[in-house]
Order: structure tokens, then C-alpha cells, then sequence
């Protein structure tokens, strides 16, 4: 902090005369650059994609390690949903370094920064979410594969067979692959939501308090509203987390209250909305 | 020559160190931000916007179900219904029975009226038959009874609540099981025996308001039988179905009764009346006796899971505490961080060089403004909250005024604690998204995992017992019973007492605020952004 700070222009000055019609057209690229090289410096995220995997792949493992289901005793167990649990508290962590990947620059006065030397400001937040999404989609195949793997050898250590009648966690089974490919797909899209609110909260504290809120009380407040089953029903179609993780069903699909793409296109819905909303007020307000 | 100078003093001076000044320094700070005051009031309301949607009823039972639930001598709901063949029992006296056999059978599914064509034979757990002495046949009656049962061994239950276990395994015509009571004025006691010879005391039982003419006589019920559902989004709950216990009785011997009395058999209770009366009864051949029911003796508990109507708890409307604990805890981790951020604290520690002091007076008044809001709402939420469920027909379990202030002002410090370690781990950790990230995923997150039914019931247990969210165990106010099979889940029962449960939380406190205070004063001040 007390340091006198240095400002290191990277990359040469490009020579020509066509170097303003160049400049405006690497400006996403210089953009991209940038995020990409203040968020890769920043000590926090490398634990923050690692927590991920491991949050993730414990808790499915936890959770596939607790499941029992005796043959013929009637219960029903989905192996790849079970497998997926950690999903529900992988998705906290990734919510956390998209409100760094913003609310970071607004505590510190960065942003200043940033804005002057990218007085564009919707390519800015394009490039942060560009950025973004590529590191959680690489820490959420880790996450996903990892909690299928750890799944599969775990359940079928439980008696959860198809010997037995069950389902098997296996990328030869079509919507397992679907599941799989979708809950990566479903938490890039919570890193978006999230940077989406945390663009519009700017305050890193209530963004974070603001975040979690929309992934977590929708889906246990529609729960509770037992007496009220269309306002469950409303709840499990509309609100981002409860449609977005129908994509990781695989048996019982035709009884879900959405379909899981439909789900997903929920949510990214959602995110798109969150991020539009962002942009504009990035662009109507102050720094 | 030399002057005197006496140093002018502002009369404030002398207590500027003082804590009450902190307090109101600290106080200051926080009333003074509008968006703060913004979101404690918003947290406090929507403690009782969340708490009063909740109830869910059925109509058709609006009115009546307050009056068809019988109450206990300890005035909690009771389900009495057995299938008893009993004779009076004027002053003292004893009943003495031989069991040969306890057989039973469970309907496929469901409950309600249930043809014999479904049903297979079976056992649920807490089938029993035995004898009892009780003040009369009117459901929710004083009495005590020795019975077998199907996989507790033999107990002595009295007064709905109480349960003293007996001679451990199973009942067989290879190995019976004698079973006694005795009468002397209000005070039952029971006995066992495996040979008829040699009797075991197994427990005392002072029944009040047991004068005059009792009811003595064999008797058999059997609960619901509750198959949990695996737990998965969105899904809780499990299966009920009805089921019948037949005991089979000989060697009866009644001391104190009438002479030449004669066994008459009476259904007690609704339990019986979903089954045909080819299946429920009293027979006597003989001097052996069967006697076939079905019901409960015992309390009622929450979830509906042992009676046929829609139970509910205080718990039930306290829904909405952990949306005010996350906003609670968003505003306690700042209230410290955004010094930090701003370099204010630099100013705050000049001003206040006692850095304890200074973390002591952040976390009263947090603590404290926390606690009084969150009571405040947390006592609408329950009180009105209660009312519109018993008015659009759940049954509303009945706790004492103690418990309900236990639950109500519990539960507001619980908040407040929660919001203490929000506001030490913003201490510790000096930026908002880790302390905010930190206590959600500590608290908020754990709550909503194990009350969500995503991870399957023995994770969901654990996790309420070890994290912080074991606090939220303040919330249940009515008893768990191990004599009554149930869906004891979240949000009415916590794997916790809800005292030890509460402790837990304190203790994560504790730590994390000893921490603070210890890091507070080793570190500079200038801190992290």
C-alpha cells in the first residue's frame, strides 16, 4: 500500500500509421490481456479454482459415501445426481472470485484506473467475464470429472449397481454425459450471474452477502411453501440455482417441473439479464 | 524562576478512554450509515414476511382438529388409541399376564381405510402389547403399562411421555415374557419376570388424579410404519402406512377386581377405525386371550409422522432468520473491514489506543442491536405466525410459555452471536468477501444443506452438529421422543439439544474472538485493503 505504485505499459507502442484503427480493434484483446494478468497475479485466485475441485469432489464424495439403497427395499437413487452434490457448494466459491474479479477493483479505488485506461467500460466487464468464465469452466471439468470419477467408484462400492437395478455413473450413458457436460456449463454460468450482481452492488461485502443470497434462499424458501405447491412449482422453474440444476437429472427427467436444458436456459437467461443490467449501469453511473 | 504549568484538560478527557464512550463512538458509527440502518431493518422484516407465508394447512381441519387431539396429564398432544379387553379396578391391586407371542402386519402403503388385502405380515418397531392400568378409556388419560415390543424388548410406559426400558429381546412361545403391575392408591409399579418366578422391578409411576375406579386390562396397538425417502432436492418426508399388532396372553391373574368379572373388549381411541373388525379385536378361548389394535400410546411430534393430521412448530415460521443471518452477517464483517479498507482505522485506533476495548465495543453494539431486532421479529414471526397456522388448520404442537421465550430470545441471540463472528472474522481476515465468504459458508450454507434435504440424512446430522449452523438447534421447541418413531428433521428437530447446539456456536465465537482481540493487538494497524 505505502509503496509509490509504478505503471508499467505493457506490450510495445505499435509503430504505423494505422495504429488507431488497430488500437480500436485489439481493444477487446488488450482488455482480455489485462484481466487476464491482474487476475492471474492475484495471489487469491489459483486457492480460490482449487477450492472449487475440492469443495466439489468432497462433498459428492461425502455424499455418495452416505447414500444406501438395498436392493428391494424401493428407494430410487440417481448415481450421477448424487455423484454432482458438491455442485451446490462448488458454486459458493466460484461466486466468491467473481465478486473479486470486480468488487476488488471498486474497494481499492482501482477502478478508477481502469476506467481511464479503458474508457470503454462495457469491454472491460466483456473482458472480465471472458476471463472468468474461461478459468471456471477449466476448475469445473476438473470439479465435474473428478466428482463423477470419485462417484462411481464409491456407489458401486455402496451396492449401487446395475447388477442391482441402478443406473451407473458412465460416460457411455448418454444423459449422465448430458449432466456432466451441463453442470460445467451450469457453474461458468454462475460465475456470470454472480459478476453480473456484483458489477451492479460494487460494495464487496454486500455483493458477496447479495450473490450467495440468489443461489441459496430461493430454493429453500420454495421448499418450506409446502402449503403453496404453485409458488414451488414457480420456484423450481424460474429462480436460477432450483431451474439450473435440473440438468444434473438423470432418471425421473419427464417428472421434473423443467426440463434440464430448459432449466440451464434459465439460468443463463438469468445471467444474461444480471450482466445486460450490469453493463448498462456501468455505463450510467460514476465510477 | 519557575512556572507552574498546569496542562489544560477538555472535560471530556478524563473519560474519552472509557468504554461507555467507545460504546457510543461505535453506536455513532454505525446509526450514522444509512444503508446499514437500511439493512438491519430490511433483515428484521423479512424474519416475519418469510415466517408468516409459510403455513400450510388442510382446511378441512380448521376447527376441528384443535379439539380431536387429545392432551396428556402433561397437557403436550398425545395419540391414545390401543384395542384394550379390561375389567375395574376399584382400590389396590395387581394384574399379572404371561405374552407368548407378538405378531403383527403392515399395509403396503399408505393409511386411511386399508382392506386386510394389502396388508402382509410385519412388525414396525414399536408395536406393543401388554397390560395397562389406566383412569378411564377417555383418550389422553393418565395410566401406566408394561408391554413387549417388537424390537425394544420389554418397557414400562407411563403418562405418554415416559419409558423405562426392561428385559432386552424378543417375545416368543419359547421365551414368554411375564409382565406385572401393581396398584397402591396413585402409584403403579412394574414388574418382569422370564420364568413367572423371579420378578424384576422395572420402574415407579405416580399417576395424578388416579382415585377411585380404574381401568386394568391387556391391550395392543401398533404406530404408523414411516419409511424415510432418500433425500434428494426438493423431497422430504417419506411413506406412512398403517399396520396391527396381535398379542397373545395367558396365565391372567387380576388381584383387587370385581368378583367374577368378565374381559370386555373396547377400541380406545381413532387409531382402529381405518380396519375392518375382522382385524381388530378381543378373543378368548380358553384361558388364552388374543387381543388385536392399532394407534399409539404416546406423544404426538411435528412433521405429521405418527398422526393423520398436519402437526406444526414454533419452528416452522422461523424460516426466514437465516435470510436476516446473512444480511446480519454481511453488516457485522463491514462494520469492521470498511475501517480497514478506508484507513479509518488508523483514526479509530489513535483515538482509542485499547484495541481490545475497541473490538469488545464494536461487538456489543452489533451483539446487542442484533439481539433486540432479532427477538423483536422472531416474537412476531411465532406468535402471529402460530395463530394463522391453527386458523387455516395445522395443529400447532403446544409448548410452555418458557420454551416459547427460550425459542424467541434464543434465536435473537443466536443472530447475535452469528453477527459477533462475523464481525471477529472481519477482524482476522480485514477483507469483506473472505470474512463475508468465510461465515456464510460456515453458517448459512451447512443450515441450508442439512435443512434441504439434498444430502442424505446422516450427512445432514453431522454437519448440524459440528459447523456453526448447530445454533440454529435454539429453534425447536418441542421434544424429540426415542419411544416415538419420526421424521426428526430440520427445521422442527436438530441432531442437537438446543442449549448444547447453541454452545457450539458460542464456541466458534469465543474462538474466533479471542483471535481478533490477539491479532488486533499484535498487527499494525494499517492492515490489508
Amino acid at each position: 500500500m505505502n509503496q509509490p505504485m509504478t505503471i508499467a505499459r505493457h506490450g510495445p507502442r505499435r509503430p504505423g500509421g494505422a495504429a488507431g484503427a488497430e488500437r480500436a480493434r485489439a481493444g477487446l484483446a488488450d482488455a482480455l490481456w489485462a484481466e487476464w494478468t491482474k487476475l492471474r497475479t492475484v495471489p487469491g485466485t489459483a486457492w480460490i479454482l482449487a477450492a472449487t475441485c475440492v469443495l466439489t469432489i468432497a462433498v459428492g464424495a461425502a455424499t455418495a459415501a452416505a447414500t444406501r439403497c438395498g436392493p428391494g427395499t424401493g428407494c430410487s437413487v440417481d448415481p450421477t445426481k448424487v455423484s454432482l452434490t458438491g455442485i451446490q457448494v462448488g458454486q459458493a466459491v466460484v461466486a466468491v472470485l467473481a465478486v473479486l474479479v470486480i468488487s476488488g477493483e471498486y474497494s481499492t479505488g482501482m477502478i478508477h484506473t481502469t476506467f481511464t485506461a479503458m474508457p470503454r467500460r462495457w469491454i472491460v466487464l466483456a473482458a472480465k467475464a471472458a476471463v472468468l468464465t474461461g478459468l471456471v469452466l477449466a476448475a469445473a471439468l476438473v470439479a465435474v470429472a473428478g466428482s463423477l470419477a470419485a462417484g462411481r467408484l464409491i456407489l458401486t462400492g455402496n451396492g449401487i449397481t446395475t447388477a442391482h437395478g441402478f443406473a451407473v455413473v458412465s460416460l457411455a450413458h448418454g444423459p449422465t454425459v448430458r449432466a456432466a457436460a451441463g453442470s460445467v456449463l451450469y457453474l461458468a454460468l454462475i460465475g456470470l450471474l454472480s459478476l453480473g450482481i456484483a458489477t451492479i452492488v460494487r460494495d464487496s461485502a454486500a455483493a458477496t452477502g447479495a450473490v450467495l443470497g440468489t443461489l441459496y434462499v430461493p430454493p429453500l424458501v420454495a421448499l418450506f411453501l409446502g402449503g403453496e405447491p404453485s409458488w414451488q412449482r414457480w420456484a423450481e422453474r424460474y429462480t436460477p440455482t432450483a431451474s439450473g440444476m435440473a440438468i444434473v437429472n438423470t432418471t425421473g427427467v419427464h417428472n421434473l417441473v423443467i426440463s434440464p436444458w430448459a432449466g440451464l436456459g434459465v439460468l443463463a437467461a438469468w445471467a444474461a439479464a444480471a450482466l445486460l443490467a450490469a453493463g448498462m449501469l456501468l455505463r450510467l453511473r460514476d465510477a | 524562576m519557575t512556572a507552574t504549568i498546569t496542562p489544560y484538560r477538555p472535560p471530556q478527557q478524563a473519560g474519552r478512554d472509557g468504554f461507555t464512550q467507545l460504546l457510543h463512538a461505535e453506536w455513532t458509527k454505525f446509526r450514522t450509515l444509512r444503508g446499514w440502518v437500511i439493512a438491519v431493518v430490511i433483515a428484521a422484516v423479512l424474519i416475519d414476511v418469510v415466517g408468516l407465508l409459510v403455513p400450510r394447512g388442510q382446511d378441512h381441519c380448521a376447527a376441528a382438529c384443535q379439539s380431536l387431539v387429545p392432551t396428556g396429564p402433561g397437557g403436550e398432544a398425545v395419540n391414545d388409541s390401543y384395542y384394550l379387553a379390561g375389567q375395574p379396578l376399584a382400590g389396590g391391586g395387581s394384574i399379572t399376564v404371561r405374552v407368548t407371542s407378538l405378531t403383527g402386519m403392515i399395509s403396503a402403503g399408505g393409511i386411511g381405510l386399508v382392506p386386510r388385502s394389502t396388508m402382509s405380515r410385519g412388525l414396525v418397531p414399536w408395536a406393543k402389547a401388554g397390560i395397562v392400568i389406566t383412569g378411564s378409556t377417555r383418550p389422553g388419560s393418565a395410566y401406566a403399562a408394561m408391554m413387549v415390543t417388537s424390537s425394544h424388548g420389554v418397557r414400562m410406559q407411563s403418562d405418554y411421555t415416559s419409558d423405562i426400558a426392561g428385559m432386552p429381546g424378543s417375545v416368543s412361545a419359547a421365551s414368554p415374557r411375564w409382565l406385572r403391575l401393581t396398584r397402591s392408591g396413585d402409584v403403579i409399579t412394574g414388574y418382569d419376570s422370564a420364568d413367572g418366578r423371579h420378578w424384576a422391578e422395572v420402574g415407579t409411576a405416580r399417576l395424578a388424579g388416579l382415585t377411585g375406579t380404574v381401568r386394568a386390562g391387556m391391550f395392543a396397538t401398533s404406530p404408523l410404519d414411516f419409511t424415510p425417502n432418500l433425500p434428494s432436492y426438493a423431497e422430504s418426508g417419506g411413506m406412512l402406512s398403517g399396520s396391527v399388532a396381535t398379542g397373545v396372553f395367558d396365565d391372567v391373574d387380576l388381584r383387587g377386581g370385581a368378583p367374577g368379572g368378565r374381559w370386555a373388549g373396547q377400541g380406545v381411541g381413532a387409531g382402529s377405525a381405518g380396519y375392518s373388525g375382522s382385524l381388530i379385536g378381543f378373543h378368548q378361548a380358553g384361558a388364552r386371550y388374543t387381543v388385536t389394535g392399532s394407534g399409539d400410546i404416546g406423544p404426538v411430534v411435528a412433521a405429521g409422522v405418527n398422526s393423520g393430521y398436519v402437526t406444526g412448530t414454533l419452528a416452522d415460521h422461523l424460516l426466514g432468520v437465516f435470510i436476516a443471518m446473512l444480511i446480519m452477517i454481511v453488516i457485522a464483517a463491514m462494520f469492521i473491514t470498511v475501517e480497514y479498507r478506508r484507513g479509518l482505522i488508523a483514526t479509530t485506533l489513535a483515538a482509542s489506543p485499547r484495541r481490545g476495548r475497541l473490538l469488545a465495543a464494536k461487538a456489543v453494539v452489533i451483539g446487542l442491536l442484533t439481539f433486540v431486532l432479532g427477538s423483536a421479529a422472531v416474537a412476531v414471526a411465532a406468535i402471529v405466525g402460530s395463530r394463522i397456522s391453527r386458523d387455516s388448520g395445522t395443529y400447532m404442537l403446544q409448548v410452555g410459555w418458557l420454551t416459547e421465550a427460550r425459542v424467541i430470545l434464543g434465536t435473537g441471540a443466536m443472530l447475535a452471536v452469528a453477527s459477533v463472528l462475523a464481525l471477529s472474522l472481519g477482524t482476522v481476515l480485514r477483507r469483506s468477501v473472505a470474512a463475508v465468504a468465510a461465515v456464510i459458508v460456515a453458517i448459512v450454507l451447512p443450515y441450508i444443506l442439512g435443512v434441504s434435504g439434498v444430502l442424505p440424512a446422516s450427512a445432514s446430522e453431522w454437519i448440524l452438529r459440528i459447523t456453526p449452523a448447530a445454533g440454529f438447534a435454539i429453534e425447536q421447541s418441542v421434544p424429540q421422543y426415542p419411544q416415538v418413531v419420526g421424521h426428526y428433521a430440520p427445521p422442527d428437530y436438530f441432531p442437537l439439544a438446543p442449549w448444547s447446539g447453541f454452545a457450539v456456536l458460542c464456541a466458534y465465537a469465543a474462538v474466533a474472538l479471542g483471535l481478533a482481540a490477539y491479532l488486533l493487538r499484535r498487527r499494525d494497524a494499517g492492515g490489508a485493503a
